[in-house]
């Protein structure tokens, strides 16, 4: 892990309505690294992931990426951005009116990808590392929220990027595809080099793929350290989380 | 006070909306003249403005041409003048009725579809896929449906003009017995090429309010099916009135570069 970080984010700031989400969040992203973002539903963590790969814009605040500024790019400059960073949207943000083999190629052809056997192997590779091969012809609106999901990922990692963004991926899955998808979140992590940021509750999901966890809280980084730290860590709300306990649980009806 | 309130935020509304569908205009055109065209993309949008189009351009104009033509020839032949009928059809369908009918089609059709189809992918993070896979909305939603509504719309504009005046033709000469000699020399007499240019202008402009007022709603749709409702009604209301009034004032425009009833 080198000490330069790949992306630093400093004092964001987003208001959606009149609420503030991010409340001056600063964070560092190092290259190679699997970072886990926990905090409570509503806190703000999967728009802190929006503003990473520039979809919503902040208030203020500033996200170094490779030595640039996103925050300040506009959409055109954005694209060689994006092309280094993949996300996963929490439902997968399928095309609908494409089939899940036409959604995994959409990246290659829109890079200009043309060699219609290039595009076949890849799409099935990528398939195969999801284990979702033999579901090419199926429509997004017939597969399950499991399936949408791997074929998302599929379609994210097929140009493999340097960044993946994981917007709660085990959420909603059965103990065993959540298992798989961990697996292939490390997998990456070690045959490509993938830099992760994962968005979760799901507290396996995030000591089996984890190197550094950060605990967001009132729209500020709250923690910032190892799993085996946050796992030994005496700090109430901090173990409120991990154990999965509301603060009033123990207070007298 | 509530009033004055209420009026400033109508008038102001008004121009914002009018600015975002103009920068979006913006947008798609430096697209176009920059080479960002999906050739393959603009094919099946002609394939759905254009060809899945023509039935509902082709009743409405032909019907059009027909009952004008019984209207007219019914006031006209009291004054002797039942041969005329060819002569005011024809310039009606070509200056007014022609681009306007297909323009209010089209925004049904058309401009519905495109604005639920967009708003659909906008609500359910389709749209921000795209952005994700670096892959610019403008480019891949509005353009092809704006060059292929360039495309499409004048060829629809002809052809809703054409089976009016052929619709005319055969109620004039088969049902009420009008000579077809008259009719046609009428025609040839008082149509000029200038005529169908002003046609295929308002079919222009029309193609450019209703594709990007469409797409704008799309783009800006939100709180879900609900959402997309909202957006898909504003389309068809918006569209439709702008190309009424665009109408008056092209009409007034135009006037002046091809005269009415200057032979």
């Amino acid at each position: 892990m080198s000490a330069e970080p790949l992306i630093a984010v400093r004092d964001l700031v987003q208001k959606i309505g009149q609420q503030e989400i991010l409340r001056g969040l600063s964070l560092d992203i190092f290259k190679g690294e699997t970072l886990v973002l926990l905090g409570k539903s509503g806190g703000g963590k999967s728009v802190f992931l929006r503003h990473l790969i520039g979809l919503m814009k902040p208030i203020s605040g500033h996200i170094q990426f490779e030595g640039r500024d996103i925050a300040t790019l506009n959409e055109r400059e954005l694209e060689p951005v994006r092309k280094k960073i993949g996300m996963l949207f929490q439902d997968g943000a399928l095309f609908d009116s494409m089939n899940v083999h036409e959604n995994v190629a959409f990246p290659l052809r829109e890079r200009g990808e043309r060699n219609e056997k290039v595009i076949e192997t890849k799409v099935h590779d990528a398939l195969a590392m999801v284990n979702m091969n033999g579901h090419d012809k199926k429509m997004p609106g017939n597969l399950s929220g499991g399936m949408r999901k791997r074929v998302a990922l599929a379609r994210a990692i097929i140009s493999p990027p340097d960044v993946i963004l994981y917007d709660e991926p085990t959420a909603g899955l059965d103990p065993i595809v959540s298992d798989s998808i961990n697996k292939l979140i490390r997998r990456l992590q070690k045959q490509l080099a993938v830099t992760s940021i994962v968005v979760t509750h799901d507290m396996i999901s995030c000591y089996h793929i984890a190197d550094r966890v950060a605990l967001l809280d009132e729209g500020k980084r709250y923690f910032y350290g190892t799993p085996d730290e946050l796992r030994t860590s005496r700090d109430p709300v901090i173990r409120d989380f991990v154990d999965g306990r509301s603060p009033d649980e123990d207070e007298p009806l | 006070m509530p009033f004055v309130n209420f009026f400033g935020n109508a008038v102001s509304g008004f121009f914002i909306y009018l600015g975002q569908v103009a920068q979006l205009a913006g947008e798609t055109f430096a697209s176009i003249f920059k080479g960002r065209i999906r050739f393959k993309l603009v094919l099946y949008q002609i394939a759905e403005i254009g060809y899945r189009s023509q039935l509902v351009v082709i009743v409405t104009g032909a019907f059009t041409g027909a009952v004008f033509t019984a209207q007219v020839y019914f006031q006209f032949a009291s004054l002797g003048m039942g041969s005329a009928v060819g002569s005011v059809v024809t310039l009606a369908m070509f200056r007014e009725l022609g681009p306007v009918l297909t323009g209010l089609m089209v925004a049904g059709r058309v401009g519905a579809a495109m604005s639920a189809e967009i708003g659909t992918m906008k609500v359910t993070q389709q749209i921000d896929a795209l952005r994700a896979l670096a892959v610019h909305p403008v480019d891949y939603l509005v353009v092809p449906r704006a060059v292929a509504m360039l495309i499409s719309m004048p060829l629809l504009v002809v052809e809703c003009v054409g089976c009016g005046v052929l619709a005319s033709y055969f109620v004039a000469v088969k049902v009420l017995n009008i000579d077809a000699v008259y009719f046609m020399v009428n025609i040839q007499k008082f149509a000029e090429s200038s005529d169908i240019f002003m046609s295929l202008i308002k079919g222009f402009v029309f193609a450019i309010l209703i594709v990007f007022i469409s797409c704008h709603e799309g783009l800006h749709a939100r709180d879900g099916a609900v959402g997309v409702g909202r957006a898909t009604t504003e389309t068809v209301v918006i569209a439709s009135l702008s190309v009424l009034i665009a109408n008056f004032f092209l009409t007034m425009f135009l006037n002046i570069l091809f005269p009415a009833g200057g032979w």
